[in-house]
């Protein structure tokens, strides 16, 4: 049996507005998860080195569940588990009157798994701050916020920035399992198109490509801004 | 200015501080040495409360550190800090350091810090080198600015926790030069140091501590003539030989 190849229906009318869509909405889902996923994770990553124990545990018990757990099935805990644990007025809310439902429980899922995968890495961009400059920090009369919005969130997002950038494009390509409920984003898109055009391979092959390219250009804009906020005197090291 | 009395400190079972008790009066200078890991830096860290006391009480100007009702921050900004490392702030330069505390803590204007902060580089012999990052500065260079930047909140008293151990040996006078000068502008100063010549030309009194206690604490002359203690006497004998 031989394929026969028809890269025509790639552009043919509807399906190349479909292609456009799904990319439409898996950017959208990818930029709003990863704003969410950048502050929720900073906010877990400072908990993570904070002075009170149980602030610590409780930001890395969230860390631990997350990233214990496939991606895949957050994805259906918050799609099918969590209106039903709910407090009984917002599960109904959330069933009934949570407009795009596919759209912002994926929004939700990516971000709170992203957002764990982020506070690791503020953590460790904080832990790698040598200790004794917090302390000149609070010995000049900051308070111990004070010393992480100047000194230990700078300087350790600042380390952390090679190493944000893979998330970023985790998130990215994370974004297709959102197919597994129902949200039509790239993938979804281009398996659509294939059942309907029976050319499964032209559409998954563009679409790697089109995940493929974009991954690149974050890279590229990912390298720049690594350029630009690199601590000066630090020794670099590559992207990937 | 400060008072020290019946400190004790322990590091789980380890007993760091030994019911240490003595006092820094105001524009005097007190040298605290010892033997490494005998308490010095747990000792100066507790002075501003960067380490918590278990017994005993530290006043600084007739404020309790340990007390729950004393705001630390307030309590530090007016007490000025030196540490080993340096401990600059990587991302900014030499003047965005010295400004960050009296901007963010002082509330103060941004040309009046940025005034203070050059007149203080002047004086520590560093004018030119404001919008350097610390990675483009020498050691020597780093730890002026440090002081520089403890400066710049006025302090009433300053704590300097070993300040030229991590230079190399061209760059301690350049450090010392601007201690000594501080002092005989009567600044009040606490320093841990194992420089003996910087003690014995600038010190009121030198602090002796071993094992976590203070085993003399006596005028300068006292201290280096006729010292009390076989550990202060063996301890000097050692260093002065190098
Ligand atoms: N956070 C800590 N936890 C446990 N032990 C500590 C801690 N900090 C210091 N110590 C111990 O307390 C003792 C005193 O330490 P400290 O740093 O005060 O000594 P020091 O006199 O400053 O020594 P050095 O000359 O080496 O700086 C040492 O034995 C050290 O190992
Ligand atoms: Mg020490």
């Amino acid at each position: 049996m031989r394929y026969s190849w028809k890269w025509s229906a790639v552009l043919t009318d509807p399906y190349f507005d479909w292609i456009i869509s799904g990319l439409e909405l898996t950017l959208l889902l990818s930029l709003i998860s990863w704003a969410i996923a950048l502050v929720l994770g900073c906010l877990i990553g400072i908990a993570r080195t904070a002075e009170t124990k149980w602030i610590r545990s409780l930001a890395a018990a969230y860390v631990e569940c997350f990233r214990n757990v496939p991606l895949l099935v957050i994805f259906f805990l918050w799609y099918f588990v969590a209106p039903e644990i709910l407090p009984r007025n917002a599960g109904l809310w959330v069933k009934r009157d949570l407009p795009f439902p596919e759209f912002w429980t994926s929004v939700v899922a990516l971000s709170t798994y992203t957002a764990a995968m982020v506070a690791e890495q503020v953590r460790a961009g904080i832990e790698a701050i040598p200790r004794g400059q917090a302390n000149a920090a609070l010995a000049s009369g900051l308070t111990r916020w004070q010393v992480y919005r100047y000194i230990l969130l700078p300087v350790g997002l600042r380390i952390a920035v090679p190493a944000l950038g893979n998330e970023f494009i985790n998130i990215f390509k994370n974004s297709s399992l959102a197919l597994s409920i129902g949200l039509l984003e790239l993938t979804s898109r281009t398996r659509q198109i294939s059942e309907y055009t029976y050319q499964p391979l032209e559409m998954f092959i563009t679409a790697s490509a089109v995940y493929f390219v974009i991954a690149m250009l974050t890279t590229a804009i990912m390298m720049a801004i690594e350029r630009r906020s690199r601590l000066p005197g630090m020794i670099t090291r590559a992207t990937r | 200015m400060i008072a020290i009395e019946h400190v004790s400190k322990w590091f789980g079972e380890f007993q760091v501080l030994k019911d240490c008790s003595t006092s820094v009066a105001k524009g005097e200078v007190v040298v605290v040495c010892g033997p490494s890991g005998s308490g010095k830096s747990t000792l100066i860290k507790c002075v501003n409360g960067l380490e918590r006391i278990d017994r005993g009480e530290i006043t600084v100007d007739g404020v309790s550190v340990a007390s729950p009702k004393t705001s630390l921050p307030k309590l530090r900004a007016r007490i000025g800090m030196v540490f080993q490392n340096f401990e600059l702030y990587p991302h900014m330069t030499a003047a965005e350091n010295i400004m960050l505390a009296p901007l963010k803590v002082l509330r103060r204007s941004k040309e009046t810090a940025r005034t203070r902060a050059l007149e203080l580089l002047e004086r520590v012999g560093l004018s030119d080198f404001a919008d350097r990052y610390p990675a483009n500065l020498s050691g020597g260079q780093q730890q002026r600015v440090a002081i520089a930047r403890a400066l710049a909140m006025d302090p009433i008293a300053m704590l300097f926790d070993e300040p030229t151990s991590a230079l190399d040996p061209e760059m301690i006078n350049e450090v010392l030069d601007v201690m000594t000068s501080l002092a005989q502008d009567g600044m009040t100063m606490m320093v841990v140091t194992h420089e003996m010549g910087f003690a014995s030309k600038v010190a009121h009194r030198v602090v002796f501590m071993d094992q976590g206690a203070i085993q003399e604490d006596s005028p300068r002359d006292v201290f280096f003539d006729r010292p009390t203690s076989d550990r202060a006497q063996l301890f000097l004998s050692k260093i002065l030989r190098h």
